[in-house]
């Protein structure tokens, strides 16, 4: 390969780039990235970056030094407009088109729209409701109680908004963590003193004056100075329409990153590996080994099976869950304890059991053995694949 | 120099963390050496005393990031900046920290 493009420029697009050049490719290397911002970490934008706590030098996830080393051609604020998998091209909106040998998608995903509210998953997403939140107490409304909405009700809260939580299921996380879990979580909403509604979906936004309208499906309507929606994400393959690629919720490939074409590789939130789209940044950070040496191999040789993790703070609260959650699986609290429905004061540390075997483990607040029991399940996810 | 704990009190394979600004972790390796470094990963913010200790190397609990206790240096992504590293001593059978003033250099 003489040519290899990434399309996105966010981070696993970034670790493909690395993992590029640490496997020996020395060829051409261009990024297209639909963003203005060289690669940076959104983790922090629902979190340390909307309280003020975290300033945008914190974010960046590569200096020049290492772009300098990287050796990589940087087509930023440039969005991919098609793919011609025959001609091997990419097209972009300016007009331009990209030979190329090798491709590398890593579009990732946009935030779900919901006209009138503000959502967060990039920067400039951020600076602009950093920007609403620094003018004095407001009403705020979170729709959607999920990790970007819990996290921002939280960081909304600690910067002393009056915060309101709606989520249409029962409980937010329930298919992440299960019925009995989710509660546990859900009471650091409560604790918080931010009102927290459940099964109640939202049927429209209304502009009243400086203030939104939110109406809800019960009949009731809340008023709101702020409203911010968290309903998920939509992967980015619009772009794709047209191609040969397999696309449904996300870019189709086998469990090494590669789909139908072996030239063709996808990683991060857009990918839909064996199966799976996983929107964590883990999976994004690790996806990108296995799909580079299978790209340059140019068939697939590596399938790793890591252990999805994710974690998440909020209200001060740290959670980190490792492993998957099927419905009727067993969860006992191994360590620590519950304390009216909700963590203790030291945390607590949860396994989820199938058929006597620990598939899944959930920590509040209990960092140590959580990183022991993670690593359990990485052994045990080793023994039984190989 | 800020005394930490007496000795007995940090076994191997055991952390302790010291509230300074910025705070330090004090680990003892399992070959019973005592270190120092700067307890907030260079990464995000997280507690390295609450990391995974192994041999010299310590993992950040959040993102997996490691770093070499002897020098501060992170010997894999996504860290990418050294700890501060501090001299450790023990006096009269407790542990103290000689707390570094310069920036840690990556060797």
């Amino acid at each position: 390969m003489r040519t290899v493009t990434i399309v996105g420029a966010s981070l696993a697009g970034l670790y493909a780039a690395r993992e590029l050049r640490a496997q020996g490719y020395d060829g051409r290397l261009v990024v297209v990235g639909d963003e203005p911002h060289p690669p940076y970490d959104r983790p922090p934008l629902s979190k340390d970056f909307l309280t003020g706590r975290a300033d945008e030098d914190r974010l960046a996830l590569t200096d020049a030094e290492e772009r300098a080393g990287l050796d990589a051609e940087w087509l930023l604020g440039v969005r991919a407009r098609g793919l011609d998998t025959a001609a091997r091209t990419v097209l972009l909106e300016d007009g331009r088109t990209l030979a190329t040998d090798g491709l590398v998608i890593a579009t990732g995903a946009k935030a779900r729209p919901l006209p009138g509210a503000h959502t967060l998953r990039t920067l400039d997403d951020a600076r602009a409701l950093r920007a609403r939140l620094t003018e004095g107490p407001q009403q705020v409304v979170v729709i959607g109680g999920g990790f970007i909405g819990a996290e921002t009700a939280a960081s909304c809260a600690a910067l002393g908004h009056d915060v309101t939580v709606l989520e249409a299921a029962p409980l937010p996380l329930l298919p992440q963590l299960g019925p009995q879990m989710a509660a546990v979580c859900a009471t650091l909403h409560r604790r918080a003193g931010v009102r927290f509604r459940t099964g109640t979906g939202v049927t429209g936004l209304r502009r009243t004056g400086p203030a939104t309208a939110v109406d809800l499906a019960d009949g009731h309507t809340l008023s709101a100075d702020i409203v911010i929606a968290g309903i998920g994400a939509v992967p980015n393959t619009a772009w794709l329409a047209g191609s040969t690629l397999a696309l449904g919720d996300g870019v189709l490939c086998d469990e090494g990153c590669v789909t139908a074409s072996p030239q063709v590789v996808a990683v991060g939130d857009v990918a839909r590996v064996g199966g799976v789209r996983a929107e964590h940044w883990t999976s994004a950070t690790e996806q990108p080994r296995a799909a580079v040496t299978n790209l340059l191999a140019g068939r697939t040789l590596a399938t790793p099976h890591p252990v999805p993790y994710f974690w998440s703070d909020q209200y001060g609260s740290r959670i980190q869950f490792a492993g998957r959650y099927r419905p009727g699986d067993t969860v006992r609290v191994t360590e620590g304890e519950l304390l009216d429905e909700g963590p203790g004061d030291d945390g607590f540390l949860a396994r989820y059991e199938r058929d006597g075997t620990t598939v899944a483990v959930l920590a509040v607040d209990r960092p140590r053995p959580f990183t022991r029991a993670r690593r359990e399940l990485g052994r045990a996810v080793e023994t039984a694949t190989t | 120099m800020i005394p930490v704990c007496r000795q007995e009190d940090l076994p191997e394979g055991e952390s302790v963390r010291v509230d300074t600004a910025p705070p330090i972790a004090v680990f003892r390796t399992d070959d019973g050496s005592l270190y120092a470094v700067d307890d907030t990963c260079t990464h995000q913010d997280a507690s390295l005393s609450e990391g995974w200790l192994e041999g010299c190397l310590i993992e950040c609990p959040l993102h997996a990031a490691a770093f070499d206790l002897r020098t501060g240096v992170p010997t894999c992504l996504p860290a990418r900046h050294a700890l501060r590293t501090h001299l450790v001593t023990v006096e009269e059978g407790v542990i103290h920290v000689h707390v570094t003033v310069r920036e840690g250099t990556a060797a």
